[in-house]
């Protein structure tokens, strides 16, 4: 039946029959089952290194999941998300560290003030048009990073060492292979969440509010409302992932949530497909994995990054992953 | 020293800064103004003219020198090039995005921005260069003020290229359609103006601008870098935004407030000057959510 | 429910752009279970009307009361909530979307479900999703597009559009609908079953009509009541047969006439 409007300009034929073999629910599950089975297992064959690279790439799958809900969902443009994801580190670093709180305690605190950073930044400014959003959100981004790297309680520009990592049913997780484990226990969380979310009256709202704002308040959307559940909601995947980051670097410093790490994120997104969870996990594979293949070009990488996304942008605005068809 | 001289050397760097944000912030609001877009690479547009202006130098610093005439030659060569990269820009990512949605485009500007402060990381391995010039230490000195000579000639060439671009968007026929095209490109198109060429030498003179700024910024903190472009644009912005963005003479105005607001926040007591930045996003946050017009911009009315 | 009794009530209504009123001191009503009807000629400000009403223009002063509460300044979806709907001159389709999600967005102020039970799948999230659709199915087949609900919006033809555009509306489950010049770019016999449409929605729904229209045959053939405006103030009011005689109307639309039938 009909095809989207946005036609790709540069359609890559592979990728289409791949999408289109995909499009009947029977394969998409023994894909997914394949998967699975293969991020089960791959561990067991894999040395630590390629396991610090794998369980790195699924922690920006749940960073870039949670960008896409601001971004790709609700149309928001948000350069200032390395902001939650450094709310929650910073919130389990400094009571597991100064405070003894058990690590897992730690995680419902850091998603409460997730959800408070997210109100405080979101609720003046999402009534702002886009462009003045994104200067907003960049120049809170800032503030946060340089009062992590001026307070005490934050360790000043040092960060915190010794965060403790946290045990699960008398096991204590200090391994490589824990973690590998652990963040892709959280992917597959964020997928979940973000796959129910988009199909559900919220993911709606977002999209109405996306296509036209005025339509959409005139339909009795509360515009602004859902932006602000879209921006919270964002801002609890990026806390919860921070927590995990914590505990599995033990350590933490403010230079890890400069802005270049919100722009990454947003890489991420954009490359991949925003809007489209199997698009933003390739597009967070690329992210990790990329740099590691190419080693020799490791310093030029955000320069390659910025021109694939300049080139993604203006010929395939719908990044790599193609767009639904109905 | 006296709180009096205090305010007098405060004052100074304040208009030293000032006029720095001033020529970025203008830029940003003649793009703005002509296109409506916010265009992100602007500050490493002033980056790139700071290690054009470099590179000039250093080519012609063995036939002129590398005192004012080296570094006046350097600067309309970088302006040159800075203002051709602009419409490269313009050209290439810009124009097939305009008729597209508003988050595309923003992502667009902001890829740009990424392609140009990386690029230069890239060739400069992103170390400091130092940016050497004969300039001496010379100045004037007024009981405890001191402003060195190399200061006054910033400042009075600053306020040069900001008049002769007031002249220009007030007096020519060129400056009267760049305004004719902020109000309605459609009706523009139909009055046989050449819009394209138009919104073209409207990023020239922008990028230019900025391009001449990195220079002077160049010569005055003698060091340059490829990230010296992010903190900067943001604080441009935030002048245009002061001033009201799309209105040329409230960037000037909003670029010289926020370089006196930055000098002399300094002074508060018990804030040290790691929060000045926090300070100026603070300023920039408050703005848009309560002012977002500005001091100078024109209320929109909101319609369907 | 008694015919006489007003649904709206709009007093001295002002509205202006920087000095230029375009509302001045404007006051009518609509009566509850009526057909009314707004014309003018172009300029004089019908639109802005809806777009006070709707809560998308603030007016300077004045009182606007709908269903014995006072809407005056309230945000627009705060308003549709109230159980006004409204249909736009220009159709703003969500146009990327199916016309099913189009009309959906319809139901979004009449139904809850939060993040949680979404993500959760609650039985009670599941239940009202399960109405939401049924409702729109049953809002689409009253406008006779019940075989293109998947279709992507932007692929219907225009006749087809502006039918989703009103099981939109129709899905807020509003008291009073605005409707935004309805005949504009319809044909002959589109034009007939619009006006069909039009009583069915007051007779079988009982919701209350006020429309804009160009259309003055349209108008005269469908309307209890007629207001007329002219640079923001009304001129005239009353039937149709009225308002065809006022020599004010006359004046207003001289010279206008031969361009009123396209």
């Amino acid at each position: 039946m009909a095809e989207q409007t946005q036609s790709p300009r540069g359609s890559k034929p592979i990728v289409q029959s791949v999408a289109r073999w995909l499009a009947p629910q029977r394969n998409r599950i023994i894909v997914l089952a394949v998967l699975a089975v293969v991020a089960m297992v791959l561990p067991l064959a894999a040395n630590n290194y390629m396991l610090e690279v794998l369980s790195n790439a699924w922690f920006y799958v749940v960073l870039c999941l949670g960008l896409n809900i601001v971004v790709g969902y609700a149309g928001l443009l948000d350069l200032g998300y390395a902001a939650f994801f450094a709310v929650g580190a910073y919130t389990t670093g400094i009571l597991t560290s100064q405070f003894g709180v058990n690590f897992w305690l730690t995680i419902p605190v850091a998603v409460v003030c997730s959800m408070a950073a997210g109100i405080i930044i979101g609720g003046p400014t999402l009534r702002l048009r886009s462009d003045y959003l994104a200067i907003v959100t960049l120049g809170f981004g800032e503030i946060v990073r340089i009062c992590a790297r001026n307070l005490e309680i934050t360790g000043g520009a040092g960060g915190l060492i010794g965060i403790e990592r946290p045990h699960l049913f008398g096991l204590h997780l200090n391994q490589a292979i824990h973690f590998y484990y652990v963040f892709l226990a959280l992917a597959v969380l964020a997928c979940f969440c973000s796959y129910r979310l988009q199909h559900s009256r919220l993911g709606r709202a977002w999209q109405y509010v996306r296509e036209d704002e005025d339509a959409a308040e005139a339909m009795g959307i509360n515009r602004v409302g859902a932006k602000l559940y879209a921006y919270v909601i964002g801002a609890v995947f990026g806390g919860v992932a921070g927590c995990f980051f914590a505990a599995k670097m033990t350590a933490i410093s403010p230079e890890t949530f400069m802005f270049q790490q919100s722009v990454l994120i947003l890489v991420g997104v954009v490359l991949g497909g925003m809007g489209k969870i199997p698009g933003v996990i390739i597009g967070a594979f690329a992210l990790v994995l990329f740099p590691e293949v190419f080693r020799e070009i490791g310093s030029m990488r955000m320069l390659v990054f910025a021109v694939v996304m300049l080139v993604i942008i203006l010929y395939r605005p719908e990044g790599i992953w193609p767009a639904k068809r109905s | 020293m006296s709180s009096l001289d205090i305010f007098f050397q405060q004052l100074a760097n304040g208009l030293i800064l000032g006029s720095f944000y001033a020529l970025v912030a203008l830029g940003y609001t003649m793009v703005y103004g002509i296109i409506k877009l916010l265009n992100f690479a602007h500050g490493d547009l002033y980056m790139c003219g700071a290690f054009v202006g470099f590179l000039f130098l250093s080519l012609v610093s063995g036939l002129l020198g590398e005192s004012w005439t080296g570094i006046l030659c350097s600067m309309v060569l970088s302006m040159l090039t800075i203002g051709l990269l602009g419409v490269l820009i313009q050209r290439v990512a810009y124009r097939p995005m305009l008729s597209a949605p508003r988050l595309s485009i923003l992502i667009t500007a902001l890829a740009v921005s990424m392609v140009l402060s990386n690029g230069v990381m890239a060739l400069t391995d992103g170390d400091y260069e130092a940016f050497n010039t004969d300039l001496g230490f010379e100045g004037l000195e007024m009981g405890n003020v001191f402003i060195t000579y190399t200061q006054i000639v910033l400042v009075v060439s600053a306020a040069l290229l900001m008049l002769t671009l007031f002249f220009f968007i007030n007096r020519t026929m060129y400056g009267k359609a760049m305004r004719a095209i902020a109000i309605d490109q459609d009706a523009c198109r139909l009055m046989g103006i050449n819009v394209n060429r138009v919104i073209a030498l409207t990023f020239f003179i922008g990028s230019a601008l900025a391009g001449a700024a990195g220079v002077m910024a160049g010569v005055y903190y003698g060091s340059i870098h490829f990230f010296m472009g992010f903190v900067i644009g943001l604080k441009a912005f935030t002048a245009a935004v002061i001033g009201g963005i799309g209105s040329i003479r409230g960037a000037m105005l909003g670029g010289l407030a926020l370089g006196l607001l930055e000098a002399f926040g300094t002074q508060i007591p018990f804030v040290g000057s790691e929060w000045k930045d926090v300070f100026s996003f603070g300023i920039l946050i408050l703005l848009l959510v309560f002012k977002p017009t500005g001091l100078l911009g024109k209320t929109e009315i909101e319609r369907m | 429910m008694s015919t006489n009794t007003s649904l709206l009530q709009v007093k001295d209504l002002v509205l202006s752009f920087s000095g230029l009123h375009v509302i001045q001191g404007l006051s009518f009503s609509v009566a509850q279970g009526s057909i009314a009807s707004l014309i003018g000629p172009n300029g004089a400000g019908k639109t802005s009307i809806f777009n006070c009403l709707t809560g998308f223009y603030r007016p300077d002063s004045g009182k606007i009361v709908f269903n014995d509460r006072s809407i005056m300044r309230l945000k627009p979806h705060r308003i549709t909530r109230r159980g006004m709907a409204r249909t736009f001159q220009n159709l703003r389709l969500f146009k990327s979307m199916t016309v099913l999600e189009n009309v959906m967005s319809g139901m979004h102020c009449r139904s809850s479900a939060g993040a949680l039970s979404a993500i959760l799948h609650t039985p009670g999230q599941r239940k009202e999703e399960r109405e939401i659709r049924e409702f729109c199915e049953q809002c689409l087949e009253f406008v006779g597009i019940q075989d293109k609900t998947d279709w992507i919006a932007s692929n219907l033809p225009y006749g087809d559009q502006r039918r989703v555009e009103w099981a939109r509306a129709l899905a807020t489950k509003p008291r009073l609908l605005l409707l935004d010049e309805p005949a504009a770019g319809l044909n002959h016999t589109e034009k007939k079953e619009l006006i069909r449409l039009i009583r069915r929605i007051r007779d079988e729904l009982g919701i209350t009509i006020l429309l804009i229209e160009h259309d003055m045959g349209l108008v005269m053939q469908i309307s209890e009541k007629i207001t007329v405006i002219d640079y923001g103030q009304k001129i005239a009011e009353g039937q149709a047969e009225d308002i065809q005689n006022d020599p004010r109307v006359i004046e207003a639309y001289l010279g206008r006439e031969d361009e009123e039938e396209e």
